[in-house]
């Protein structure tokens, strides 16, 4: 069957539709990548921010980027095992990779230069799923939204003459922000110990542990250390800490109790700057027990994004705005790390390197 | 076999269908790369779940394909459309196989557990390595553009049947049956 030809001007008009609708989806497509249209804090900005700060050290990562990649296990004690269906909440041992390091995008930064240490853990479960969480010492954020968040690393941005953040930036920055007099408190009271393994580390976002039953219990998580803290004295070799947990291992594994901090009705479960009141109700967990260090090029967790939303039936995210954009950001140097390969041994700057 | 107008329900089902997933998937993917919305974790979960049901329903589709009757083109379509036709079929077709495969080989280089819809965990495809899960990753975001162009190409091809030669074509896909 024929048709008629058009006349001009009616084909004119339909190649023109034809135009607008392929053109308009290939303009919703740029707009949705970010391509056009109005800034928007983005996973990049964030990571972008981060190397402003830190500097570019080709795959290293991009926050937190010194660290020591460590191994051992988990020996749930099952006493959560009434608030979740996980298998790591379940009594029994699971293998467990993971990872110390300071609070510093350069892997230069001397170990104790960092107010901020870090425990990140990689549990793998037997039927293939995995709980990943990345553990600060602070137990709140400052703020408690990605834009405020944003705006702190910002403000943290090293003024050339000290290498460190300017206090009086810092300073404007909280008093624009009294949300983060929680996290300030703790900053005040914060005393280093020695040692990796005599610090505390926290989950810092609530996250919601899922019963049997469906129903839903939104907890903060912390590693508690079994051994005794002693204040840091700085010996001046800028990889004490890994030095003396490397040196600790060889007498006896390093042991966290895993802490649930059970949140009640009233609580703020998606405010990572805000704290539950102390009397809240802790259950013991597990024990984390780490016996073996290496260092991270080369190791086991080098490669490991400790993503903090990889996690296994029984535990969700929690409607934390910060915690919902922490995974994307951290895809994003993931990304840009292993896109440049492994750092190079040559580079190495972990073993002597100067302040 | 004689070649029918219109092209079986089933295979016109699969292609609207997934007509409507690809372009949900590839506006979802692109966008969620950089989103830092309360919405992305969840997104992203959908996308890796929707991925591997898709690569099913390509599976399913493209045996049906070889096995139903399909209208052929028109007798007076010239021949380099008609190739340009038959070329970009079948890169459409490689595309939907290759863009899941290369997601879910991403997730397994990188030691990422894939849980289809939180409930079924998926073997690893490849083992570890970063500098695999890497090559991945590009490779997945440049097939996804690649997709895109040329889902707007056959889209604009679709239209340009239905709308300028008005040959049938784009019918034999919305089902509607001329008359003889």
């Amino acid at each position: 069957m024929k048709h008629s030809p058009l006349p001009a001007s009616s084909q004119l008009l339909r190649f023109g539709v034809i135009g607008v609708v392929v053109t308009g989806l290939a303009a919703g497509f740029a707009w949705t990548a970010g391509w056009v249209g109005p800034q928007r804090l983005s996973a990049q900005a964030f990571v972008d921010r981060f190397e402003e700060n830190g500097g570019v050290h080709p795959g290293y990562r991009r926050a937190h980027a010194k660290g020591l990649c460590v191994s051992g296990w988990f020996e749930s004690s099952g006493a959560a095992a009434g608030l979740s269906t996980a298998e790591v909440f379940q009594p029994g041992r699971l293998p467990v990779l993971a990872r110390l390091s300071i609070g510093s995008g350069s892997p230069h930064t001397p170990d104790i230069a960092s107010p901020v240490r870090s425990l990140a853990l990689l549990i793998e479960q037997s039927n293939g799923e995995q709980w990943r969480t990345a553990m600060n010492t602070p137990p709140v954020l400052p703020v408690g939204t990605p834009e405020a968040f944003f705006e702190q690393v910002g403000a943290m941005r090293p003024d050339p003459a000290t290498g460190k953040p300017d206090p009086a930036t810092m300073q404007a920055f909280f008093a624009k922000h009294p949300e983060s007099a929680s996290f300030l408190r703790w900053a005040a009271s914060n005393q280093p110990s020695s040692s990796f393994a005599t610090t505390r580390y926290h989950g810092i976002h609530a996250f919601n542990l899922i019963a049997a039953d469906g129903s839903i219990q939104p907890v903060r998580w912390a590693l508690q250390p079994l051994a005794e803290a002693e204040p840091l004295q700085p010996d001046g070799d800028p990889n004490q800490l890994q030095q003396e947990f490397s040196a600790r291992l060889a007498q006896q594994p390093a042991r966290w109790q895993l802490l649930l901090t059970l949140a009640e009705p009233d609580d703020p479960v998606a405010d990572s700057s805000q704290a539950w009141p102390a009397e809240r109700a802790q259950l013991e967990a597990g024990v984390v027990v780490i016996e073996r260090a290496e260092a991270q090029l080369g190791g086991a967790c080098q490669d490991v994004n400790f993503d903090p939303l990889v996690l296994p039936s029984g535990i969700q995210a929690s409607a934390d705005p910060i915690l919902r954009a922490r995974s994307s950001a951290y895809a994003e140097s993931f990304r840009r790390r292993t896109r440049e390969g492994a750092p190079q041994a040559a580079a190495q700057p972990e073993q002597g390197a100067k302040p | 076999m004689s070649r029918p107008q219109i092209f079986p329900w089933p295979l016109r089902l699969l292609h609207w269908l997934m007509a409507v997933a690809l372009l949900g998937m590839l506006f979802v993917g692109v966008g969620m790369v950089a989103s830092v919305e309360g919405s992305q974790p969840t997104l992203v979960a959908w996308h890796k779940s929707l991925g591997v049901v898709l690569l099913a329903l390509v599976c399913l589709r493209l045996v049906l394909r070889l096995l139903l009757p399909t209208p052929p083109l028109p007798a007076d379509m010239p021949g380099v459309q008609k190739l340009a036709a038959h070329a970009s079929h079948w890169l459409l077709y490689a595309l939907m196989f290759a863009q899941p495969l290369v997601g879910w080989a991403m997730q397994s280089a990188a030691g990422y557990p894939l849980v289809l819809f939180g409930q079924w965990p998926l073997p690893a495809l490849l083992a570890e390595n970063a500098g695999h899960y890497s090559l991945l990753r590009e490779a997945h975001a440049w097939l996804a553009y690649t997709l895109f162009a040329t889902i707007l190409l056959h889209l604009a091809a679709g239209l340009y049947h239905g709308l300028i030669r008005r040959d049938g074509v784009l019918e034999a896909m919305l089902g509607k049956q001329r008359p003889l």
